[in-house]
């Protein structure tokens, strides 16, 4: 079975996000970019999982501009097979990244795609179940443990009341939650290992995807920021304050 | 233990500063078939990199001719220079010394500008790994360093292996090459074990701590650099300010502080806070944002300083070996020259360091080193005193007859109460931010996992709570720009606290300790600050 893993690059969760004076987005110059977490997390279990036997090959999939390579080096660092770069230098929104998957399934046939539950930039959460809509195959969506045997998987998922167990059919989707793994940590000699893997680039203009941006990006705007706070004295004077300003 | 894993390379760099990379460009240029690599503890390059920094383009051009109609991404040509000696409210120009005049220099980002070399250097076939600690050297049979072993990775704090445990590897080389930066942890092992420093004065260093700001259109005046001394420094105490005007209205400001300061109670972190609020300064920053904030250690010790840069198997290049020139407040340029220099030695000597350290001594690096090597030495004896040798000495270039002596920074501190010591009047309320050192600590993105040993070594903690409260009062609770070294109280009495997580790899606990009982050592890899554009 083979494996197809999401692997998407963001502002590393360290960095303090600023916004660009302009407010046309957030700067990116000279900040750390690293893995989405949830992706790291999906690239985990299939690793795990081709080490349990359940698959042969894993295949880390990358959507950006030419300098995406590096991010898929530390990708086939961690130990997956090869990677995918699909090249393009706009942004892309959740159902175009659903769609150039679909295309890759399609020449891959894949026995399971895992996804990061969403990814840390945009928090849009969508990528997975869009995708298995498109593909027409079940999905399984904040999965904190996956389990695989006889052409299903049983996935358990953190729910409001607690964890629900699903069972699904093969081939299927599966988006990771932050509590089904910790990422291992890279190697070196794996990293001069990951120089000779293989990465396919594709251009996304040639792959017959329809990039349909349905939302539009008007500006981007810092949070308010808090007005200062008043220091008193005594428990008497708070609720003077508080009286006078009409809170009690 | 045997089953360790180990890489072979020609030669290992330790550190991706501008010496590190220097070195491994130029290398690669003369002798490409020469494996080399450069390790990195930053989780990415040059975030964890600090300087001013003003830098004098020449060895980047020997380096790589044509930089510039690629340049890194900042790099504002200087345009003018201001000297200020500052008072409390006031402060009046001065004439600018020589050797801070910046006419052909750049301001530039350090940290940005190791980025940006490093594809360079990797472009040439160097193997260039952030994200991995070199904490600890190996050796050879014969004794000769024979390369650095990396630290493990998911180690818990009391040392157990955590889940996803992963054995450090040993990298093998012919030549290990140290560019750790001011007080580098394995150079202070090595200078120990092969007494590098026996014939040379005790090393001397100053903390530089640094903001980049981000201030309302119009503000800026791109290439504008200015330095200050005098308040809030009183003449005993050995400090300065630069504010360096970068081009998009950012503004890059420090304020430079020696550690031979004398006065237990002085608080660099608080000094700097104290000079932001001169009104001259003030009046800039109101408006404007912190964008990234930091510190580290900067060499000062200079020319009676240098240890002996070469040892069987290794070398030093750049400010782990002390090479900054104090008076120009610049290291970048001394760095990048002692790195390539380097290379030029290992190619012409089949990779045997030996040597090295004469040809160094006889280069133009330590010519520029001697010529100043009596300006900050003199500042021990007061401002005045200190001002009228450094004329004295740059009218000379040098050349008086003697060489005033360094002595060691931990030494200089006075006893409570052995001296009257000025009165700081640090700033409060603060109404510039940040609010404290730990909201500071915030505009480093400093990471470390909690869980893991504590890198910061401090081998007798009584010592903290009997003898130096008495006699120093616990300093390292001031002199640490991040708030790591915390006494508390409680049921058993007072303790030593140390927040490790906080600590920005300034090394001035290391250097300032008056009984030099603290050890800096690596963190697991890729811990630390994460500094934008320092």
């Amino acid at each position: 079975m083979k494996i197809l893993v999401g692997y998407k690059r963001v502002v590393d969760y360290n960095v303090r996000i600023q916004v660009k004076p302009d407010g046309t987005g957030v700067v990116t110059d000279g900040v750390k970019l690293s893995a989405n977490p949830f992706d790291d997390i999906a690239l985990e279990e299939a690793l795990r999982l081709r080490e349990k036997g359940v698959a042969e090959e894993v295949i880390v999939v990358g959507i950006g501009p030419a300098d995406l390579t590096a991010h898929l080096r530390n990708g086939l660092a961690m130990g997956a097979n090869r990677a995918i770069h699909v090249v393009t230098t706009d942004a892309v929104q959740p159902l175009t990244a659903a769609r150039i998957f679909q295309k890759l399934i399609d020449k891959e046939q894949p026995g399971l795609v895992i996804l990061g539950k969403q990814a840390i930039d945009d928090d849009a959460n969508q990528t997975g179940q869009m995708l298995a809509a498109l593909w027409d195959r079940p999905q399984a969506t904040f999965a904190s443990k996956v389990e695989i045997a006889d052409g299903k998987v049983t996935v358990t998922r953190e729910v409001d009341a607690g964890l629900e167990v699903i069972e699904a059919d093969l081939p299927a989707v599966i988006t990771t939650d932050l509590r089904l793994n910790e990422p291992r940590f890279i190697k070196l000699p794996d990293i001069m290992k990951a120089k000779s893997k293989p990465i396919d680039t594709i251009e996304f203009a040639s792959m017959g995807v329809e990039a349909n941006d349905h939302l539009k990006t008007t500006h981007y705007a810092a949070p308010a920021k808090r007005s200062k706070g008043v220091m008193v004295k005594d428990a008497a004077e708070l609720v003077a304050a508080l009286k006078q300003k009409g809170l009690l | 233990m045997s089953d360790r894993e180990i890489m072979e390379y020609d030669v290992v760099v330790v550190g991706a500063g501008p010496s590190g990379l220097a070195f491994a460009i130029r290398l690669k240029q003369l002798q490409p078939e020469t494996s080399v690599c450069v390790i990195e503890k930053a989780s990415t390059i040059g975030a964890q990199i600090l300087s001013g920094a003003v830098i004098e383009p020449q060895p980047l051009d020997a380096l790589l001719p044509g930089w510039r109609d690629n340049p890194p991404p900042i790099c504002v040509p200087a345009t003018e220079d201001e000297f200020w000696l500052l008072s409390k409210t006031g402060g009046r120009k001065l004439p600018v010394p020589p050797g801070m005049n910046n006419h052909g220099n750049f301001i530039v980002s350090l940290g940005a500008m190791c980025a940006w070399l490093a594809p360079q250097a990797e472009a040439l076939g160097v193997d260039v790994f952030p994200g991995f600690a070199a904490a600890d050297t190996v050796y050879n049979e014969d004794g000769s360093v024979a390369g650095v072993r990396i630290g493990d990775m998911g180690v818990a704090k009391d040392g157990s292996h955590k889940a996803g445990y992963t054995q450090g590897i040993d990298i093998k080389a012919k030549v290990t090459v140290l560019a750790e930066g001011a007080r580098g942890s394995l150079t202070k092992q090595l200078i120990k074990r092969f007494e590098l420093d026996k014939d040379s004065d005790p090393q001397g260093y100053s903390i530089g701590i640094k903001e980049l700001w981000q201030l309302p259109p119009g503000r800026v005046q791109p290439g504008k650099i200015v330095h200050s001394f005098g308040w809030p420094a009183d003449s005993h105490t050995y400090g300065g300010s630069f504010l360096y005007h970068l081009d998009k209205d950012r503004i890059a400001l420090g304020y430079v502080s020696g550690l031979d300061y004398s006065d237990p109670d002085y608080q660099p972190w608080e000094a700097f806070q104290q000079w932001k609020n001169h009104p001259s300064v003030k009046s800039l920053l109101e408006g404007g944002s912190i964008l990234s904030a930091g510190a580290r250690a900067i060499v000062t010790g200079g020319y009676q300083s240098l240890p002996k840069v070469e040892m069987p198997g290794a070398l030093l290049i750049g400010d782990t070996a002390g090479l900054l020139n104090v008076p120009k407040i610049k290291g970048t340029h001394q760095a990048i020259k002692s790195g390539m220099l380097a290379a030029e030695h290992l190619v012409a000597n089949q990779l045997n360091p030996a040597g090295f350290d004469a040809k160094l001594r006889a280069s133009d690096v330590m010519a520029e080193l001697k010529s100043v090597r009596n300006i900050k030495p003199a500042f021990k004896k007061g401002l005045w005193v200190g001002m009228l040798n450094a004329a004295w000495e740059t009218v000379l270039r040098g050349a008086s007859p003697w060489t005033l002596k360094n002595k060691a920074d931990w030494s200089s501190l006075h006893k409570l109460g052995e001296c009257e010591e000025p009165k700081r009047d640090y700033v409060q309320p603060r109404e510039l931010p940040p609010r404290d050192r730990l909201a500071g600590v915030y505009f480093a993105a400093t990471e470390h996992d909690e869980d893991q040993p504590i890198h910061l070594h401090v081998a007798d903690t009584n010592v903290c709570v009997t003898q130096c409260a008495v006699e120093y009062g616990n300093p390292c609770t001031r002199f640490c720009p991040a708030g790591v070294y915390e006494i508390v109280s409680d049921d058993a009495g007072k303790r030593l606290q140390i927040n490790a997580a906080n600590c920005v790899h300034c090394k001035t606990c290391d250097i300032k300790d008056p009984y030099q009982i603290i050890n800096w050592v690596t963190p697991e890899g890729g811990s630390g600050p994460n500094y934008q554009n320092l």
